[in-house]
Order: C-alpha cells, then structure tokens, then sequence
C-alpha cells in the first residue's frame, strides 16, 4: 500500500487546487490580505518613518513571517471544515495510503504559501524595497519563511484534531493575532518596555523574522541568527508533527 | 457459515478507552452474521449502537473485542483489505462540498487507483445511473438533499463494492428524497453487491431488507425476516376507525380483548387490538358496535407492522398505549 503513498498524496493535493479553482474570490482574499497589513502598517502605523528606505526593509520581513504565522489559520479551518463534513471517514474507509490526507493538506498549503510570499515581495518591490543580501541570501530567507509555515502547519493540524469544532477555531483565530504582534515584525523589542521585549524575543517568529532581515541584508537583522530561525520550527516541528499524526490515527478510537 | 460476507461475533466498543470507566458500552456484545448478495436491516433507535456498528465495521473505528470479518477479512487486522471491498455511505455527506459531482466521483476513483481515464469513465458512468448527468459541474453545496444523497452513494460504489453499508441512508430527506434512495438501493441487490442497512424507519427495513436485526442498548435482542419478526409479536389484528372520536372510550369496552391491551389514536379516531379467532372476531365487532350505536368508518384485520413489532421488543409496549 505503500507505492501509493506519493500518488495518492498527489491526488489530495490537487483536491485542494481544484478547490481554489471553485473559489478564485477567497484565494485572492487570502492573498490580498498580507499586501494589505502590508500597505497599512507601511503608510499608516510606519507613516511618520515614512514607507521608502529603513523602515520598508525592516517591515518586509517582518509582514512575510507574519503571513507565515497566520497560515496556522488557514489551515485549521480546512481540516476541521473536511472533519466536520464527513468526507474524511471517507477517505479514511478507502484503502488509500495511509498519510495521505495530511501530506495532502500541507502540500496544499505550502503551495498556497509560495504563492503568498511571491505576491507580497512582488508588492514590496513595486514599492521601492530590495533584498540586498544576493541570491543565495535571497534564497536562504525564503527557505526560513517556508520553514517556519511547515512548523505553523502541523500545529494548525493537530489544534484542528484536538479541538475539532469551528467554535475552537474562532477562538484560534482570535489567538493567533497577539502572538503575531507580540513579535518584533513591526517594531524593535529594543523599543519596547523590558517585560514586552523579552517575551517579543522569545517568540519564534521573531527569530525568523531577525534572520530573513539579515539575509535580505536590510536592518534589524543579527548575523548568525539563522541557527535560531532553524532550530524554532524544527523544534516545533518535533513536538507537534507526531502529535498530529497520532490524533490522526486516534480517530479509529 | 461459509458464505458469510459480514460476521460479528461478541463486539464490544465503549467509547473513550476501556481503560477509564466512561459509561454504558455503545455496543455490549452484538452478533451479526449476514449471508453474501443479502440486504440485512439493523433497526433501532437514537443510541441504540447502530453507527457504531457500522463504523467499526468500515474500519474507521476500532472494536474494544470480538471476532470482526467483513468480505473475509478481519476489519483490525486486515483494514486495507477490507477497504477494497466495501463502500460506505455515512449519516453525513462524505463528499466534499466544494467540488463538482464529477470532480467528487473523479477525486475518489483516482484514490480507488483506477488511475485518470477510467477515473473519469466512471464518473461519467455512475452520474448516468443515478441520474446526475446534468449537475455534474455543479458545487455539491448547491445540490438538493436526495442529489446530494444519489452522489454519496455513487461515490460509495466507485469500485462496486462487495459490501455496502448504509448507516441511515435516508434520514432527514423529503419523501421523495426517500424514494429515490430506495429505487437505487433495489437497483443495486441485484448486482450482488451484500448490503447492511441501518434505520430508525420501520417501514425502509421492511421495504428493503431480506432480514432484520433488532438493535438496542447495544445488542441485537431479535432476528428474522420481517415476516418471522411479527409473527413472533403475535397474530392478527382488528384495526377501528371511528366516525366520531368522541365515541373511543365507548368502543374500548366493545372489543373483545382486555382494556389495556387496546391501542387508541385518536388523531386517527383508531382502536387496535390483537385478535385470536380473526373471523369471529370481526364479525363480534361488527355487531358490537352496531348493538351501541357506535359508527365505524372502516374495519379491518392485518398483521402486526414492523413498529409494533420494534417497541414489543425494545420494552417501550406502553409508550403505544401512552400515545393513545
């Protein structure tokens, strides 16, 4: 059953693609609403330092790793909405490969990912800023953000497994938006009182956020600090992929 | 028996782990045996272990103990098997909504690994035969109960599954609805598709089913034809009705049975009561009725239905007679 294993992983992949081919108005929602927080926290909230030069290149990253955060949502919502619906005890009643529902949904949404973070750096560029820090850099960063999504996936699988109901993901929802801030993607934690910085360092979005800064070669960043942007999600990773897989497999108890 | 395709013996499932004491077991050692290119019926109501049953028997969840086969294999230890040969179809739409009919059925053809084309071939197919040919581009949420019930089955039969199971096929749908339902469930028996049927209706197992299984608290508590079910019940009974309900209680007192033994519905101005001798019976009615100048608008002799049969054995006799 195993020689299935990528075929039928495929098959669940493109599932989710020809969802968004039923839905183009939520896909382009979901796209448009990085570029948004982008354009407001740039001209509205950064208005004074004003959106060309420093302050744009340290925004930047901040907005990608934001966007990476927030696809914990996104992918919450689609796992209960399949729980909810049913069509998961389907496919769990089909001799299908056996991870093939999970790899699916994240390769789904790594997709979707990739695609959201070449819509915000195209409006970043359209807006003046540039990666300074070469291709490799370049693509180092994006390989951080990707990475920190995969870790944000698995836990939004497993918080979808365990709370299972659309009241829980409302209040994940709500969760989601002070762990984003409270991170340095708007601000340095040096600006903030001691208390707020020190729990704004901790927060592994921050690390990625610190590290893409000093790929891009933009301010804000620390050299050496991609260790940490490695070791977080993979830590993450560590705890919450096999819990999400043994929740899986616990919907036969 | 050789030519079994479901077998259950001693199933026992509690919910939450047999580890902690969580309450009644869903099912509390249930039998089952049903023979191949057969409709078994497994009635009982809300709670009584029905889903459950088939749930485990679709290997989604696994049985607490007992001896579980299902097309010959064991549905723990040969889940993969068993997924080759059966089609399920839940008490929710197992299909995803967003999608297409067609995309539905092509989606779980490719993961039958019936590979593209004959994926597509089968939609075609099965869109064909249960009428759907025209909706197939459209969403599934836009569908109508019975559409969207038609297309659950379609996709439960992709591969034309030896078993099938059918958990409340037609809850919740019109009469109509309802009707469709049946019409491809008579369709299909004659495949020699083996098919297990859960209902809280009555009438659908009678309709549908070649045997029945009495369902409560977790344990088959009668088994039979539905023939062999009522006339376990007992005989024949003289159906009433009255011109004037006003007049029940003295029509009670008229029949020849004990007062308690009546079932009054007075919406349907109706008296029933079981009968031994059904000639004498009727005429004795008849006349007793005529004699106090009770008026009858119809009377009748016939067996027992199927829920009469069904509250007799779940013990709930006397919420008939409360009803009355």
């Amino acid at each position: 059953m195993t020689t299935y294993a990528l075929t039928d992983s495929w098959t669940m992949t493109r599932r989710e693609l020809a969802r968004w081919g039923r839905q183009p108005v939520t896909v382009v929602v979901n796209l448009v609403f990085p570029v948004m927080l982008l354009l407001m926290f740039g001209y509205l909230v950064g208005g004074g330092r004003g959106v060309s030069g420093e302050y744009l290149d340290f925004l930047v990253p901040g907005m990608l790793a934001l966007t990476m955060a927030f696809g914990l949502e996104g992918t919450m919502v689609a796992v209960t909405q399949d729980l909810g619906k049913g069509v998961v005890d389907r496919f769990r009643s089909m001799p299908m490969a056996d991870g093939a529902v999970l790899v699916g949904r994240s390769a789904a949404d790594m997709i979707q990912s990739v695609l959201g973070l070449a819509v915000l750096l195209a409006v970043a560029a359209a807006l003046g800023w540039r990666a300074h820090g070469g291709p490799a850099g370049f693509l180092g960063a994006v390989g951080l953000l990707l990475l920190f999504r995969f870790a944000m996936l698995w836990i939004g699988i497993h918080l979808a497994l365990v709370a299972g109901k659309p009241e829980m993901v409302s209040a994940v929802q709500i969760l989601v938006w002070p762990v984003g801030f409270l991170s340095n993607a708007f601000a340095a934690p040096e600006s903030m009182p001691d208390w707020l910085g020190t729990v704004v360092q901790w927060n592994p979005m921050s690390h990625t956020a610190t590290a893409v800064r000093d790929l891009f070669g933009g301010p804000g960043g620390e050299p050496g600090h991609v260790w940490a942007a490695v070791v977080w999600p993979l830590a993450l990773l560590a705890v919450f992929f096999p819990l999400a897989v043994r929740r899986f497999a616990r919907l036969s108890r | 028996m050789a030519d079994a395709a479901i077998i259950v013996e001693e199933a026992r499932k509690t919910y939450g782990g047999s580890s902690r004491r969580s309450g009644r077991p869903a099912l509390d050692g249930l039998d089952l045996t049903v023979a191949r290119g057969t409709v078994h019926g497994v009635l009982g109501p809300n709670g009584a272990g029905k889903t459950t049953l088939v749930r485990i028997l679709a290997t989604l969840l696994r049985p607490d103990a007992g001896r579980i086969e299902v097309a010959g294999h064991d549905v723990v230890r040969e889940a993969y098997a068993v997924r080759l040969r059966i089609g399920l179809l839940g008490q929710h739409a197992a299909l995803d909504e967003e999608l297409g009919g067609r995309q539905n059925l092509e989606l779980f053809g490719r993961l039958h690994h019936l590979g593209a084309r004959r994926a597509r071939a089968r939609a075609d197919e099965l869109l064909e035969r249960f009428e759907l040919t025209g909706t197939g581009r459209k969403a599934v949420k836009q569908y109508s109960g019975g559409m969207r019930r038609r297309l659950d089955l379609a996709a439960s039969l992709i591969t034309e599954p030896e078993v099938l199971f059918l958990d409340e096929p037609t809850t919740g749908l019109d009469p109509r609805g309802r009707a469709e339902v049946w019409e491809s469930v008579r369709s299909l028996v004659g495949g020699g598709t083996t098919v297990l049927l859960t209902t809280q209706y009555l009438e659908e197992a009678d309709q549908l089913a070649d045997r029945i299984s009495v369902v409560d608290a977790g344990r088959v508590i009668a088994d039979g034809t539905a023939d062999e079910l009522k006339a376990a019940v007992g005989g024949d009974r003289i159906d009433v009705v009255l011109r004037d309900a006003g007049q029940l209680g003295t029509a009670v007192a008229l029949l020849p049975v004990p007062k308690d033994a009546v079932t009054v519905d007075t919406d349907r101005r109706l008296l029933s009561a079981p009968v031994t001798d059904r000639m004498a019976a009727l005429a004795g009615v008849v006349r007793a009725l005529e004699d106090a100048g009770v008026e009858a608008e119809d009377i009748a002799l016939r067996r027992p239905t199927l829920d009469e049969v069904f509250l007799h054995l779940t013990g709930d006799d006397d919420r008939v007679k409360e009803a009355a």
